[in-house]
């Protein structure tokens, strides 16, 4: 019993395992000088077990009496999940030695958090779901703060930890909540409790508190506060780090808690999460428009791309669930892609994130620029691209769910925030002339910009068949 | 006779007590970690009070479960402080103010 239950887990322990033998080996032999082995060592292995695990997996596995669910919406995204962590180390190693700052802790912290991400998405029990949350959130908290000189860094930690303290404060009252008037801290109980479309009113309250914590976790307004303060001062491949895997397994927790333990009440959590959407998406849009800084721009354009990301969860139906994967898949793509290039924006070996530097790019890069070009536009969600047919998707799973006042908002949101995007792309291509910025040297983020460009491109053609994926993998969830 | 909503009560006094610890709170942030504290020891209320009226122990093992990370989260919570004092000089809440936000 406990060995099928050992097995069901197996990729978890590995990580684990892995990461605390790494950590006592690294702390009794070269420390810091282990550094850019380890990060090798770790992104090896994190798309070891993406393979393994979208490979091998098939079925509803239930381990633990219920707390722990391996199925296809949490195998698609686990596999999200271990792929962008492990590109975004690789892409802030070059970045990391240069700068003192590649110290052994940092991808042995990646890869506990990345193990709290995938309990998180396989969370079946509020106590699974709180113990992958703070996992993943006290390694985050640390990861923020890596850069110990730097004020910037420290602060941004010392923001996201009270922040995200406050906010697992909120999501623990609320189940507390629920657990008291289910009886029960099982998903499976709580959908029965709660199941005939009748909650009490303490229940309700436990919902909104869960929901309201979750919502900080992936930066919902009105609880986006935190984030363009931490995606300022986190160094760069931090940032970009931040941008992609906890974004995934945020949202991955947000669609469990809600379909499995919440499916028989979908009209009560329905428009609270049609609003969270709605403020989320013109918050980032209009918000962005004044930002000098790319890493605070960015952080706007996580909290509008997150936004939609909800309206395919408001939904409240398969396709929705299936809207929201596809969504965060091409989300995660493009950022990888956009934040290859900020790490490498740099002038006289220091970073700079300044978006008025980037004027005149195309003369000196035109390479590097197109391809940004292609990003952004895929960002805006500019048909033909690939950012295009993700917002596609959820508009339509919102359409046809009969939200059609938020699928007009979004796309209107939509409009508002392409401006931003494109006064980037009229930097690149029509701005002054300015101090230049050093040539890329690193071939790792020219080729994870180049091939994030590519698929922007490519993908029109079939998204590479994650369609399909993402309807399987959205059926195991509702039903 | 002590009731259920009792315990809920108290609890939810504190939980409160703890949100407003950080929101009004302007001084120190040593403040902001005991309001958190707070916030946690208030959710540890309803569960035991919860566990115990419904017997059903989950809600007690529930309770191991946040102590243990709150200790956690204390901990890391407090490193962070101290690398921010290292460099800012000062722990008022005031000046935890780099970037606007």
């Amino acid at each position: 019993m406990l060995q099928a239950d050992l097995n069901i887990i197996a990729p978890e322990i590995i990580l684990s395992v892995y990461a605390m033998l790494a950590l006592i080996f690294a702390v009794y032999t070269k420390k810091d000088a282990l550094a850019g082995l380890l990060i090798w060592t770790t992104a090896a292995l994190f798309t070891g077990l993406a393979i393994w695990i979208g490979m091998s997996g098939s079925g509803e596995n239930i381990a633990f009496d219920g707390m722990f669910v391996d199925d296809g919406f949490a195998r698609f995204a686990k596999v999200v999940i271990l792929l962008s962590a492990a590109a975004i180390l690789l892409m802030g190693k070059d970045y990391m030695e240069r700068r003192n700052m590649a110290r052994f802790e940092y991808p042995l912290l990646v890869a506990l958090s990345v193990v709290g991400m995938m309990v998180m998405v396989s969370a079946g029990d509020l106590m699974s779901l709180y113990m992958g949350l703070e996992l993943q959130s006290l390694a985050l908290y640390v990861v923020a703060s890596m850069r110990r000189d730097s004020i910037k860094s420290t602060e941004a930690g010392l923001k996201y930890f009270v922040l995200g303290a406050l906010s697992s404060g909120i999501l623990l009252y609320g189940a507390s909540l629920v657990y008291g008037y289910a009886g029960t801290t099982g998903f499976a109980g709580i959908v029965m409790a709660a199941g005939n479309g009748q909650v009490s009113l303490g229940m309700l309250f436990g919902l909104v508190f869960v929901i309201s914590g979750l919502a900080f976790k992936v930066s919902a307004v009105p609880f986006h506060m935190w984030t363009p303060d931490v995606y300022e001062g986190a160094p760069s491949p931090i940032t970009a780090f931040f941008a992609t895997a906890p974004k995934v397994a945020a949202m991955g927790l947000f669609a469990r808690v809600l379909f499995d333990a919440f499916g028989g009440v979908i009209g009560d959590w329905q428009q609270i999460i049609a609003l969270l959407s709605v403020l989320s998406m013109f918050l980032g849009a209009i918000a962005a428009i004044g930002q000098t800084d790319i890493k605070r721009l960015m952080a706007y354009s996580s909290i509008a791309h997150m936004g939609f990301a909800l309206m395919g969860l408001a939904a409240g139906t398969a396709f929705g669930v299936q809207a929201l994967l596809i969504y965060m898949t091409i989300y995660v793509t493009m950022n990888i892609g956009t934040f290859a290039f900020i790490i490498s924006m740099e002038k006289d070996g220091r970073p700079v994130t300044d978006i008025k530097s980037l004027s005149m790019l195309s003369k000196r890069e035109p390479g590097k620029a197109l391809a940004m070009l292609i990003l952004l536009f895929s960002l805006a969600g500019v048909p033909p691209l690939v950012g295009f047919f993700g917002k596609f998707y959820v508009l339509r799973a919102a359409y046809d769910a009969g939200l059609a006042w938020l699928a007009i908002a979004g796309v209107i949101a939509s409009v508002i925030g392409a401006f931003y995007y494109l006064r980037i792309v009229f930097y690149i291509y029509f701005g002054e002339e300015t101090d230049a910025l050093d040539k890329g040297k690193s071939p790792i983020l020219w080729g994870f910009l180049m091939a994030s460009a590519v698929i922007m491109l490519v993908g029109v053609v079939n998204l590479f068949g994650i369609e399909t994926i993402a309807a399987n993998a959205a059926a195991t969830l509702v039903n | 006779m002590i009731g259920l909503e009792h315990y809920l009560g108290v609890a939810a006094a504190l939980f409160v007590t703890g949100i407003f610890g950080l929101f009004l709170n302007r001084k120190n942030v040593i403040i902001l970690l005991m309001s958190i504290e707070l916030m946690l020891l208030a959710v540890n209320i309803n569960l035991v009070a919860f566990s115990s009226y419904s017997g059903d122990l989950v809600g007690q093992v529930f309770t191991l479960f946040v102590l243990t990370v709150a200790a956690a989260e204390a901990a890391i919570g407090l490193a962070i402080l101290v690398v921010f004092f290292r460099n800012r000089g000062s722990i008022a809440v005031e000046d935890v103010n780099v970037m606007k936000g």
